[in-house]
């Protein structure tokens, strides 16, 4: 086991360089470190003016997501170990603008999260007299998988198109507004339609796949907009074929 | 009472990074994406070459011997080839795709993607043979 081992982090310092650069961290190497653990070991005794953002250090947050060697990674479930003997290069999430150091701009996807409509709404609320919405564990299970998703954002850094086509909506966001319009007691799946099926809507996504691949909780993007397609598709061939059909 | 405090907003000073034309050269599975996007070139050869033969055949015997002729040249032979290996990529490519964007519930149970891409592969193997003995059966 080697003692230290070097980690190559992004600098960027608007006040100070008009391009970002790379600073070399030697840090101790511990079985037990992640990239995060190293990056706070550098910011508590090397360089206490790097940047970067993280909060729960377990998988939860999602506000620790870098590219480390090129792959979108949680850097807190990023373990020293699996790259050795190093050096370990650690870059903010790429395909967004980079406002220090590590730290990306996540406005952009913000404005399309919210666009999407990720709430349940309801075409009239029942009173609370009337109780809760019920559920059976079938209807559940029928969106569970993409209500998993943190807003980690490694799917936009893994996205090509996200990266060619700033206008696309983005995974997580597509999966995210997937999950209410599976879930049995949202009825505004007409409303999304409308954001989802435009241009920069699923119809921009060629399935490259890495979304899913990338992801740390297994919502599976890819898949949900590739079914959203099926469903998009199905729902013109009705409004084409049945005058009726969308209603 | 001093006036309430103004808030602006932030306005930092981004670094937006270009992405570089080569991007499918620096990952493979970036690459393994566009060589599958590239596909379509060669599906829309076949279908030329297709309506070319129906042209020929319309044409009559002599036409058709022609475009046999022309079958024949290593050139066709080669582009034959290359295409068809891409054709084939296309159809294993697509096929281990579909179970991403079909899900079949069985009793509340989700399919396994291998008997979703399974039947896909079922269905082309059925196709595939029915073709060949309409063409073979003499």
């Amino acid at each position: 086991m080697p003692p230290t081992v070097t980690l190559t982090v992004t600098r960027y310092r608007p006040e100070q360089e008009s391009e970002p650069t790379f600073q070399s961290y030697e840090v101790p190497f511990r079985k037990d470190w992640v990239v995060l653990d190293a990056l706070n070991y550098i910011k508590d005794r090397l360089d206490g003016s790097l940047s970067f953002r993280w909060s729960c250090r377990m998988g939860v947050c999602g506000s620790c997501g870098m590219m480390v060697n090129d792959t979108p990674k949680l850097t807190c479930a990023a373990f020293l170990s699996e790259y050795l003997p190093g050096p370990i290069r650690v870059e903010p999430l790429q395909f967004f603008p980079v406002i220090r150091d590590l730290v990306v701009d996540i406005t952009d996807f913000l404005d399309k999260l919210k666009a999407v409509k990720p709430w349940l709404i309801r075409k009239e609320e029942k009173t609370l007299a009337e109780g809760e919405y019920l559920q059976t564990p079938n209807q559940l299970d029928a969106y569970k998988q993409f209500s998993m998703c943190i807003n980690c954002l490694l799917c936009y850094a893994a996205c090509p198109i996200y990266g060619l086509e700033s206008s696309f909506v983005g995974p997580a966001a597509i999966a995210l507004a997937q999950r209410y319009n599976l879930d049995s007691r949202d009825q505004a799946a007409r409303e999304r339609h409308n954001i989802l099926s435009t241009h920069g809507g699923i119809w921009e996504c060629t399935f490259v796949g890495e979304c899913t691949k990338v992801c740390p909780k297994n919502v599976d993007p890819a898949g949900a907009i590739q079914q959203y397609k099926l469903t998009a598709a199905t729902h013109w061939l009705k409004g084409l074929l049945l005058p009726w059909g969308t209603r | 009472m001093s006036a309430p405090p103004h808030y602006t907003p932030y306005h930092p000073k981004w670094y937006r990074r270009r992405v570089s034309v080569w991007w499918w050269l620096h990952h493979r599975p970036y690459t393994t994406f566009v060589l599958r996007e590239l596909t379509s070139v060669a599906v829309a050869f076949f279908a030329v070459v297709c309506l070319w033969q129906v042209r020929a055949l319309a044409q009559g015997p002599e036409a058709y011997a022609q475009f046999l002729t022309w079958l024949r040249t290593p050139l066709f032979l080669v582009l034959n080839a290359v295409a068809f290996l891409f054709v084939l990529f296309h159809a294993v490519t697509w096929f281990n795709l579909a179970p991403k964007a079909m899900v079949v519930r069985l009793q509340g149970r989700r399919l396994p993607d291998g008997i979703i891409a399974g039947a896909n592969y079922a269905a082309w193997l059925v196709l595939s043979g029915a073709v060949t003995w309409i063409l073979l059966r003499g």
